[in-house]
C-alpha cells in the first residue's frame, strides 16, 4: 500500500513543474501544455483523496474536470490560431496590447 | 510490487514533465507530454480507477496532444525554436516556484488526514465503471448537462473563433 502523501508529493512536482512551464517559456503553445500538465496533477491529487478516503465523489469531479480541460484546449488553441493569423507571433510578451 | 510500479510511473512522469518545459522543439514537447498522460493514466489504474484510466487515455493522448500537434503543424512553429527560449523573468519566476514547493511539501508532509471515510471500499470498486455511471446519472445529473452544455459552447467558440474573417 502506497500512503497518501506519495500521490500528492508526486501531484505537487507535476503542478509545480507546470507552473514553472507557464512561468518561464515565451512560446504560447508550450504555456498550453504546461497548463495541461497543471491540470493533470490537479486530478491525479482528486483520484488520490478519492481512494483514500474510500469515496466516489473525487473521481466523478474528474471526469467533470477533464471535459472541461477538453474545452479549454479546443478554445485556447483556436484563439492561437486566430492570434497567429493576425500578428504573426506566438510569443506572449510580444502579445502586450492590454498592457498599457 | 505496487510500490515499485508506482516509483517507475512517477519517475517517467516528473522525467516527461521536466521535458515538456525544457525541450525546444514543440513536437518534442508535445510526445513528451504525451508520455506524461500515460504515466499519469496507470497511476489511475494504481489508484482503482480504471474507468479514469481509459478515458484520460482517450481525452488526453488521442484528442489534446494530436489537438496541440496539429496546432504545431499549421502554425509551422518548428522554424522559431534557435531563439531565445526563456524568458527575462526566470528569477522571480524559480523563486515563487520553490517558495511554492517548500510550502506545500511541508503542508503535505506534515499534515494529517481525518475525514470520515464513504463506503466505496477495494471491494465495493470492483464494479467502478458501473457505479461511475450511476452516479454521474442520478446524484450528479445536474454538472453533467452543464458540461455537456460547456462542451457545445466550446465547440462553437472554436469554430468561431478559427474562421477566416469574411471581407
Amino acid at each position: 500500500m502506497i500512503p497518501l502523501s506519495h500521490y500528492l508529493l508526486l501531484s505537487l512536482a507535476l503542478f509545480s513543474i507546470g507552473v514553472a512551464g507557464v512561468l518561464l517559456r515565451r512560446s504560447i503553445i508550450i504555456v498550453l501544455m504546461s497548463l495541461e500538465l497543471i491540470f493533470n496533477s490537479i486530478n491525479l491529487s482528486l483520484v488520490a483523496f478519492a481512494h483514500f478516503l474510500q469515496s466516489m465523489t473525487g473521481r466523478v469531479f474528474v471526469v467533470f474536470t477533464i471535459t472541461v480541460a477538453a474545452a479549454e484546449v479546443a478554445v485556447g488553441l483556436a484563439i492561437l490560431v486566430a492570434v497567429y493569423r493576425r500578428r504573426k507571433t506566438v510569443y506572449v510578451e510580444e502579445l502586450n496590447e492590454m498592457k498599457h | 510490487m505496487e510500490k515499485l510500479f508506482f516509483l517507475i510511473f512517477a519517475v517517467i512522469a516528473i522525467v516527461s514533465a521536466i521535458g515538456v518545459v525544457s525541450l525546444r522543439n514543440p513536437v518534442h514537447s508535445a510526445i513528451s507530454l504525451m508520455v506524461c498522460f500515460l504515466q499519469v493514466a496507470a497511476l489511475f489504474i494504481l489508484l482503482r480507477s480504471p474507468f479514469l484510466a481509459a478515458v484520460q487515455v482517450f481525452i488526453y493522448v488521442g484528442a489534446v496532444v494530436v489537438l496541440f500537434l496539429f496546432a504545431v503543424m499549421v502554425l509551422d512553429l518548428g522554424k522559431e525554436r534557435f531563439g531565445g527560449y526563456l524568458h527575462h523573468q526566470r528569477p522571480i519566476a524559480l523563486v515563487v516556484v520553490i517558495g511554492f514547493v517548500f510550502v506545500m511539501g511541508f503542508t503535505i508532509l506534515h499534515g494529517s488526514l481525518d475525514a470520515p471515510l464513504g463506503n466505496y471500499t477495494e471491494e465495493a470498486l470492483v464494479k467502478n465503471t458501473e457505479i461511475m455511471g450511476k452516479l454521474l446519472f442520478t446524484k450528479y445529473v445536474f454538472p453533467f448537462e452543464v458540461v455537456s452544455f460547456l462542451l457545445l459552447i466550446a465547440l462553437i467558440g472554436a469554430i468561431v473563433l478559427a474562421m477566416k474573417e469574411k471581407r
